[in-house]
């Protein structure tokens, strides 16, 4: 190989880089958290709702996961604005990311909520709560504290999708690998040193997850 | 000026899917012969082929596709090879869906009780023999469920393939899309077409893994 790697040539864009890094971060923690709301309430209405509200839960569910997240950016941003929906990148960013988490954590939820043995729900029900209150406390509770670990690898998978929100240049990381390239033609070094980033970053979302979980699910 | 019709878009929509396909076939195929290598090298206990498998696991699982197909475009070009967005493409989805295959396929060599393992090196099998004759006739059959549901997720993979300028099924919509200027068409007759591919996979993986549930 006649070609010299040089990562100096990267140096002067630190702050490209450090911008893309904190975007993705920051882009990945709010859909998350609202993703998961979503998909809590998918998973509430598809257990315990009316027939035709578990209906069309189900069919959002299964319409985004057998579609790849990439046409799913695009339909949200280049289809809705011919409706009359315009939208600014980062905010396509976002509800593409928080539609798609939506649908896994419906489905990931949801298996959490059927398996908790329905004497719970009878016996907090026959404790006068009302039918919220074993919802919260009872029904996911336990459902949450189960599922939480597929949750984070979901999350960490959401994460690395987030890479294509770059194709609708949404600033995040992956945007400033490009933008990199597209100036100093270093493409080998920037996407190598971008791939490491995100490598670095799963690990300590892994570690990072991990010490919530064990926070919030205190052996009690 | 040439005018585009809705059999037009998705005559031309279903000729890029083939390429969809072709990719999506030699991705899993590829990636199941480098899988089940991996699979062999990862359960060997022999500890720096395990070492070796597990960083490439970190690596192809913890990194965004994206990024795969872009250090495989500009990473083989270093070498003076021409890379064609086919070739890349072909690798990049090949060793990412091995990695994955690799994953799931450990998990059910692990679910087969030790016993089996301690019986048949008892009876003088090799490592080798052992997999071949005892261990992967039981693990394939629990193997096949989730198998068949990251086929799923390689047909979605390949969506990004379109980023490199291989012209798949999402690149021909995006071509259409500049062509005609209805995204919301396009993108859904897009979108419909995957969901087609994808959804009879992942029912099939859903029934499969619920006729495993009924026979134990």
């Amino acid at each position: 190989m006649s070609y010299k790697l040089q990562f100096a040539e990267l140096l002067p864009y630190w702050n490209v880089l450090l911008y893309g890094l904190v975007f993705t971060i920051a882009l990945t923690i709010v859909s998350t958290a609202v993703g998961i709301a979503v998909g809590t309430a998918g998973a509430a209405a598809r257990t315990f709702g009316p027939v035709w509200l578990g209906r069309i839960v189900a069919v959002y569910v299964e319409l985004i996961r057998n579609t790849p997240f990439i046409v799913q950016l695009f339909f949200i941003f280049f289809g809705l604005p011919a409706l009359g929906l315009k939208l600014s990148e980062t905010t396509a960013a976002f509800l593409a990311m928080v539609i798609n988490l939506g649908a896994y954590s419906t489905e990931i939820i949801r298996a959490g909520i059927e398996a908790v043995p329905k004497g719970h729900i009878e016996a907090g029900l026959s404790l006068a709560m009302t039918k919220w209150e074993v919802l919260r406390r009872i029904v996911l509770n336990q459902a949450f504290r189960k599922i939480y670990p597929a949750l984070s690898s979901q999350i960490i998978i959401v994460m690395l999708g987030s890479a294509v929100v770059s194709q609708i240049s949404a600033e995040d990381l992956t945007y400033a690998a490009n933008f990199i390239a597209s100036r100093n033609f270093r493409n080998f070094e920037v996407y190598l040193l971008v791939a490491l980033a995100y490598l670095v970053l799963a690990m300590l979302m892994r570690a990072a997850l991990r010490a919530l979980g064990r926070v919030i699910f205190k052996a009690r | 000026m040439l005018q585009f019709s809705f059999w037009d878009i998705l005559s031309n929509l279903l000729v890029a899917t083939q390429w969809t396909i072709v990719l999506s076939l030699i991705a899993f195929f590829c990636g199941g012969i480098v899988g089940l290598i991996l699979l062999f090298m990862r359960t060997s206990r022999i500890a720096p082929l395990e070492w070796f498998t597990k960083i490439y696991i970190e690596f192809f699982q913890g990194t965004p596709l994206l990024m795969q197909l872009f250090l495989f475009f500009f990473g083989i070009a270093l070498f003076g090879i021409e890379v064609s967005p086919w070739m890349a493409a072909t690798l990049a989805l090949t060793f990412w869906t091995s990695a994955f295959l690799t994953e799931i396929w450990r998990g059910c060599v692990e679910a087969i009780p030790k016993g089996q393992w301690e019986a048949s090196s008892s009876l003088a099998l090799s490592y080798i023999e052992q997999m071949r004759y005892v261990i992967l006739p039981q693990a394939s059959r629990i193997a096949v469920a989730p198998t068949v549901g990251f086929s799923v997720q390689v047909i979605k993979g390949t969506a990004l393939a379109s980023i490199i300028g291989f012209v798949e099924l999402t690149k021909a919509g995006t071509m259409l899309n500049n062509a005609t200027f209805r995204p919301f068409l396009v993108y859904s007759l897009v979108a419909l077409i995957y969901f087609c591919l994808c959804f009879p996979l992942s029912w099939w993986a859903k029934k499969i893994e619920g006729r495993l549930n009924v026979a134990r």
